[in-house]
């Protein structure tokens, strides 16, 4: 063996040791500038956000920092206070730049809470539907089917007209809208999972179905609901500053940017674009920069490229 | 026929679930006398009041007046206008029908010629453009297309109004406003803000399926036949990619529905939306209970009707349906 | 004058990988009346020839040379407005799988009603007689009903009956048939052949017909062309192939025919598989799996007597090799 190898070096270098799943996944998913650029996008403004009472030049809600002469000034213009707003000032002489810092922030926070408690929901429900099948499958999968056969905004405006506004109420309303999509989705690839030969082998070992669930399904499970989870933070956060829109969603003390845009809506008449404008123009790259990573890890995560 | 009757009992199934559910939402939440009764009544008019609208009897017996009631049109009254919530409803439902109806033939129309364009002319410079306009149309949160369109055509460059109606013409019995001018420049706006999301839809749906279809042997055997090119795209390839499209408009419908409720806020248009939006600020929860039942039946009247359109289109749905 | 003479044919793909010479420098010609087997593995270039005829070539393919006459005209690189007047029309093509060429959401009579008002003005009732008389000739029971119904009401075997009598609607004076027979059944192939052969009798039609199959044609066709990675190796008429095969290719192909080998005798199998598309040797193409290959047969690209091999004569003859 070892004349072998003392022989002929190259032949080890041609045969590398098998590439971990991880890296792969990460050196497809850089070999797209799209996706970069998005992952790059989505950086900056999630980093931004997080950073946004170190980063602003003031804090939009604290009102001793506002100034009513600061009202409604064009982008670039220079304030009473001597502070210049690149972006303009709202309608109580709010920077815009600082009022979008801190609505992303809300906004990805209710995200990132409403889709990440959804999945786990939706994980749960539909990999224990999937593995005990039968009664409890057809139920899950009943509800699954009559949740989805409405629009997401609709079943969101109804429970909220009950609960009320609210950030614990919204982010109620976006689990209760998502978890379906996530139930079938985690059922879907279960059910496909399942049936293959390492969980009859964890079968025959006599692990527990705990075990076999979640030592086992889960893992291979995870894959395409990461990528379901990426997209469904997008939807979950344009369905938040919709609502917030429409006046149903967060209260005025939690501006999100939803919130920022419909206070700014009724200064588009006149001509004073930049209110509406800007926080949407925030909202749209945060949103096509998740949906640029997720569509790559759509593609790198797809089943039919892992061998 | 069997397949129709089956249907029509799942339908109905459907109504039942729903109605229970709303209704067992509104049971376990607020309490309607403390909105209907003077603050100043006696315990004893406040007795009288709980009596009379049955909230004393258990829940169940209470979900069935309300059903019952329901079976007959009565939804009760609206607090806020005094007068039947239904009426209401159905009152605002031709503004909000001839919105979504003006979105589907918009996304229709322009969809599927762009979608099969995209899809026959794939990789060039025109299809791209088509392609990333969709992605872009997908992106956007409805709402904030609406200030945009409203920003460029009516602020800048003053073309169309933004709000309200307008004129409403009458044509074989129908009022609506696409048969006056200024009826049509008033739904310009939101009839197109409406038809985006799904615009980009029906392309991406066109083009993929054109994509899938131009490659199969039946379009080859079609040009083996000598038919023009125009025959081929309009007929052959056409009838097959409709079958996917159609089932997402008649999806869709309903969903343009729903949606209407962001289009109708913005651009003051007065349909069920607009008067859903408005009565949950006024905590007006009859009208809400109202639009709630209506809209499930316009959901289930609208899946029963897709799946029985989409058994016209392919002939191979019925088949299945003989063999069952 | 043949009725569809080829001569040098070039058809070329050009990918991004490179260009593929599916067809490379293939002549034949059909007469009016006559079977001609085009017989050759899959991605021989047979398919593509036949296509080339029609002038259904797709981007990123295109005919790059040579020339295609039909009935004493040029068609190669006609404008697709003059094309699509002479198919379906005068030339009419059969493809492979039945389930496929048929489209699944038309009208067994839609179907075959517009080959007719593509080529000519006649009214929809005349038409519809007219196609309802094909499909009884093709051998459809109850025609009159038949010609309500939609393709996936009819067997694998009934609907190529349905592309052959749509094929035939116009009388056209060359069918290219592109193994018609192959997606079928054994026992329906015979009826599909047979139904061909006498079809083509009776209206003295041409017929290229493509196979990988050389037994199917065996007994119909009149002469066979044998294609090797997208070049003829070997043409001669159906018996002269089969009792004397030349080439060292068709000599596999022939021993690899069962019928041919006496019961209890290993079936002759041609060893390895036909050159990549994108990198074939320079000279003869057949060399890397030929059994009487020797030095000079790389650098050779030549044709004696018909057969692409330039040692044909050298060749030991067939009762030796089988021996």
């Amino acid at each position: 063996m070892t004349d072998v190898n003392t022989l002929n070096p190259d032949l080890l270098e041609k045969k590398p040791a098998p590439e971990r799943p991880v890296w792969r996944v990460i050196r497809e998913f850089r070999s797209s500038h799209l996706a970069m650029f998005g992952l790059f996008l989505l950086l900056t403004i999630v980093i931004a956000a997080f950073l946004a009472p170190w980063i602003t030049p003031q804090n939009p809600y604290d009102l001793r920092s506002l100034s009513i002469m600061d009202s409604r000034l064009a982008p670039g213009e220079v304030g009473f206070s001597g502070l210049s707003f690149w972006l303009g000032t709202d309608g109580q002489g709010r920077d815009m730049f600082s009022a979008i810092l801190y609505g992303l922030r809300i906004s990805l926070t209710v995200g990132l809470i409403a889709c990440t408690v959804a999945l786990l929901l939706g994980l749960t429900l539909g990999m224990v539907a999937a593995y005990f099948g039968g009664r409890i499958d057809t139920i899950v999968m009943r509800l699954v089917d009559l949740h989805l056969s409405f629009p997401p905004i609709l079943v969101a405006l109804i429970l909220l007209a009950v609960l009320g506004r609210g950030l614990e109420n919204i982010i109620l309303a976006l689990i209760i809208v998502q978890w379906a999509t996530f139930a079938r989705m985690a059922r879907a690839t279960a059910l496909s999972e399942r049936n293959r030969e390492y969980v009859e082998a964890a079968k025959s070992l006599g692990l527990s179905r705990t075990r076999i669930l979640f030592g086992h399904l889960l893992p291979n499970c995870m894959p395409p609901l990461m990528v379901l989870y990426t997209v469904e933070i997008a939807s979950a956060i344009a369905l938040e500053a919709t609502l917030s829109f429409l006046g149903v969603g967060l209260p005025s003390t939690q501006p999100s940017l939803g919130l920022l845009i419909s206070n700014g809506f009724q200064f588009v008449m006149s001509g004073q674009y930049w209110i509406s404008v800007f926080p949407g123009i925030a909202l749209l790259l945060l949103i096509v920069a998740i949906n640029l990573v997720g569509d790559r890890l759509r593609d790198v995560l797809n089943p039919r490229n892992i061998t | 026929m069997v397949y129709i009757i089956r249907r029509l009992m799942q339908a109905v199934f459907l109504a039942l679930v729903m109605s229970f559910l709303v209704f067992a939402g509104i049971f376990s939440v607020g309490d309607p006398v403390a909105i209907l009764i003077d603050p100043e009544a006696t315990q004893a008019e406040r007795v009288r009041l709980v009596a009379q609208l049955g909230l004393d009897r258990p829940f169940h017996e209470q979900y069935f007046i309300f059903l019952g009631n329901v079976l007959q049109g009565d939804f009760g009254n609206s607090f806020v206008y005094n007068r039947p919530a239904l009426e209401l409803i159905l009152e605002r439902m031709p503004a909000t029908l001839e919105l979504a109806f003006a979105s589907i033939v918009i996304a229709v129309v322009l969809g599927i010629p762009l979608g099969v364009y995209a899809g026959l002319r794939h990789g060039s410079v025109g299809s791209k453009t088509i392609m990333a306009g969709s992605i872009l149309g997908f992106s956007v949160p409805n709402f904030w297309q609406a200030i945009m369109l409203i920003l460029i055509f009516a602020v800048i460059l003053g073309w169309l109004p933004v709000s309200g109606r307008g004129e409403v013409g009458q044509f074989m019995g129908i009022h609506s406003s696409l048969f006056t001018l200024n009826g049509l420049k008033h739904m310009a706006l939101p009839a197109i803000n409406l038809a985006i999301g799904h615009l980009a839809l029906v392309i991406r749906l066109a083009r993929s399926g054109t994509r899938e279809v131009r490659a199969q042997d039946y379009i080859r055997f079609a040009r083996a036949k000598g038919l023009s090119e125009k025959r081929i795209v309009m007929v052959h390839l056409l009838r097959n990619i409709l079958i996917p499209i159609v089932t997402l408009v008649g999806m869709s419908f309903g969903g343009l529905i729903a949606f209407a409720v962001v289009t109708e806020s913005i651009f003051a248009w007065p349909g069920m939306g607009k008067l859903i939006i408005d009565s949950i600020h006024l905590l007006d929860r009859p009208v809400v209970v109202a639009y709630l039942i209506v809209i499930v039946m316009i959901f289930i009247i609208l899946n029963l009707l897709v799946d029985l359109l989409y058994s016209l289109i392919d002939p191979r749905i019925r088949l299945d349906e003989v063999r069952q | 004058m043949s009725l569809l003479s080829i001569d040098n044919l070039q058809t070329h793909f050009f990918t991004s990988a490179g260009v593929v010479k599916a067809v490379d420098g293939v002549s034949y010609s059909v007469d009016r009346g006559e079977v001609l087997a085009v017989v050759g593995e899959s991605g021989s270039g047979k398919s593509v020839t036949g296509l080339s005829v029609m002038g259904l070539i797709e981007p990123p393919g295109r005919i790059a040379g040579g020339s295609i006459r039909f009935d004493g005209k040029e068609i190669a690189n006609l404008p697709q407005a003059q094309m699509r007047k002479l198919r379906g029309a005068r030339i009419a093509m059969i493809f492979q799988d039945p389930m496929m060429t048929l489209n699944p959401v038309l009208r067994v009579e839609t179907q075959m009603i517009e080959t007719i008002k593509a080529h000519r003005s006649m009214s929809w009732n005349k038409a519809w007689a007219h196609c309802r008389d094909a499909l009884g000739r093709v051998g459809i029971p109850s025609p009159d009903e038949r010609m309500r119904a939609y393709p996936h009401q009819f067997s694998g075997g009934m609907r190529q009956r349905v592309a052959i009598a749509i094929a035939l609607l116009n009388k056209p004076d060359l069918i290219i048939a592109d193994e018609p027979t192959t997606a079928l059944d054994v026992t329906i192939q015979a009826q599909i052949l047979h139904l061909m052969q006498q079809l083509v009798e009776e209206d003295g039609t041409g017929l290229v017909w493509i196979t990988h199959d050389l037994s199917v044609v065996a007994g119909f066709a009149d002469r066979v062309a044998v294609m090797y990675a997208g070049e003829i190796v070997e043409q001669a008429t159906t018996d002269g192939l089969i009792t004397a095969p030349r080439h060292p290719y068709s000599r596999g192909l022939i021993g690899s025919v069962p019928s041919r080998n006496v019961r209890g005798t290993r079936l002759a199998q041609i060893p390895g598989g036909p050159p990549p598309p994108l990198n074939r040797p320079d000279g003869c193409r057949f060399a890397p799996r030929c059994t009487f290959r020797k030095q000079g047969c790389e650098a050779a690209q030549e044709i004696r007597d018909d057969v692409r091999c330039w040692r044909v004569a050298d060749l030991p003859a067939l009762e030796e090799v089988s021996a």
